[in-house]
């Protein structure tokens, strides 16, 4: 084998190893999409974050428009404080409504960010007052039975009273024409 | 009585000696190692050197790696396929694929392929040479067979792992692909777009320092195992084998412990 052939095809091996890199981190990896601009710091305190975890995607109407940066715990009011990290060619208004929600059925859970009325903006470091605490599967259960029970002890009442529903009922059909 | 206890002394005394001779062969396989780093500085400075042995080493393992990995791509997809579409989301066909490739089987099947393609190789090589006296000869004529002969075939192995692996990688997911899009109909958009937002930048540098370290230790391996051959036919062809073993079991054990760090 001549030297020269073989420079070839280790330059070869090179050129489609490198090219392969490239095509993994922009193609199969998110180098480019993941790449936020220059961007400004809100927080929010939420009761309850579910599974919400740094790096997740804050999007307003579907589309992401930054990345959640840290999430602490404030001892003072037992929140936890979420800071997010938004675009700066995205601009909010003072009273935005931040939500976390589940992408799909049991996807990840993202901060989804409605935009209010006000005149003010967002700058960097506010924080966003109106929050609305992830679904946790098992409070809504809790809750759906706790429903159930209060309904089917609302059912139990009038069928003990059915024996005097009928009279009351005559009464009142009887006394408004009359 | 005094019989089974000699024998059960003489269990013992083989056991211990098997123990200490690995602990020995794994101190003088350390030693080789800084011995390679540290007579390194030559084929640095004539990098032909490097580049002829990249030519066995990595071209040489290319057809293998890109044919293995298109077929486990496209295995990947058919496995994945079958159970994603119970829960109705055959789009995430290319997450797995992608996710599997990236973070474990890229770098863990390349590395299996090229300890059995090149590592093989090397130790054969190697042993031979010192079987013909090759070694001691470049040692008479005053040239340091540490760094003409293994430096250079160790830095050509740490450098072609990582473009393997890529390669490994990338070509699996245009298997995978393939089998989804082409074959099943998944949505190419879905395919592609689902994929880039689950798979992380941080799983490809992953890839690259799971593919560097795995590099490393089975060209060490194979070096070693060449260097330490006994030189009899026997020697070279135990050592042959002891390479592919420990190559693949050192292979395994190193992802636990580097996946078990990149998932904190």
């Amino acid at each position: 084998m001549d030297r020269s052939t073989i420079d070839l095809w280790v330059g070869v091996l090179v050129a489609l190893g490198v090219a392969a890199f490239f095509a993994l981190a922009t193609k199969v990896g998110n180098l480019t999409a993941s790449k936020l601009g220059e961007t400004y710091t809100v927080t929010a305190d939420f009761e309850n974050i579910g599974g919400l975890k740094p790096r997740a995607p804050v999007k307003s109407a579907g589309v992401v428009v930054g990345r959640v940066d840290r999430i602490d715990f404030d001892t003072k009011q037992y929140e936890a404080v979420v800071s997010i990290k938004i675009d700066q060619r995205y601009a909010f208004p003072k009273d935005t409504f931040a939500n976390i929600y589940t992408a799909g059925l049991l996807g990840e859970q993202y901060v989804g960010l409605e935009a209010g009325g006000d005149d003010e903006l967002l700058k960097n470091g506010d924080k966003i007052t109106q929050t609305q605490d992830a679904v946790v599967l098992e409070k809504m259960i809790s809750q759906f039975l706790y429903n159930k029970a209060s309904e089917s002890n609302s059912d139990n009442k009038p069928t003990e009273l059915k024996p005097e529903a009928p009279a009351a009922k005559s009464t009142e059909l009887g006394d408004v024409p009359f | 009585m005094a019989n089974i206890l000699s024998q059960i002394i003489r269990g013992l005394r083989k056991v211990g000696h098997r123990v200490g001779d690995q602990i020995w062969r794994l101190g003088a396989g350390a030693r080789l190692f800084f011995l390679t780093l540290t007579y390194s500085t030559e084929c640095f400075r004539r990098p032909r050197l490097i580049v002829r042995e990249m030519y066995f080493t990595g071209v040489m393992s290319l057809i293998i790696i890109l044919v293995s990995a298109f077929f486990v791509g496209m295995v990947l997809a058919l496995q994945g396929y079958n159970t994603l579409q119970k829960y109705g989301s055959s789009e995430s066909i290319g997450v797995l694929v992608a996710l599997a490739l990236v973070r474990e089987l890229g770098p863990v099947i390349t590395a299996l392929l090229f300890a059995g393609r090149a590592g093989t190789a090397m130790t054969a090589e190697i042993g031979l040479m010192k079987a013909t006296e090759q070694l001691s000869a470049m040692e008479m004529m005053a040239v340091n067979p540490i760094s003409r002969v293994i430096a250079p075939r160790f830095w050509a192995g740490v450098l072609s792992m990582p473009l393997l692996a890529c390669l490994f990688s990338m070509v699996g997911v245009l298997g995978g692909h393939l089998v989804a899009v082409a074959q099943i109909g998944v949505d190419v958009g879905a395919f592609w777009s689902q994929m880039q937002a689950n798979v992380e930048f941080v799983d490809v540098t992953n890839m690259l320092i799971k593919s560097l370290v795995f590099g490393v230790a089975c060209t060490m391996i194979a070096l070693f195992e060449g260097y330490d051959a006994p030189p009899t036919a026997e020697g070279v062809s135990h050592a042959t084998t002891r390479t592919v073993v420990i190559s693949a079991l050192s292979v395994l054990g190193l992802d636990f412990i580097l996946t078990s760090f990149m998932m904190v």
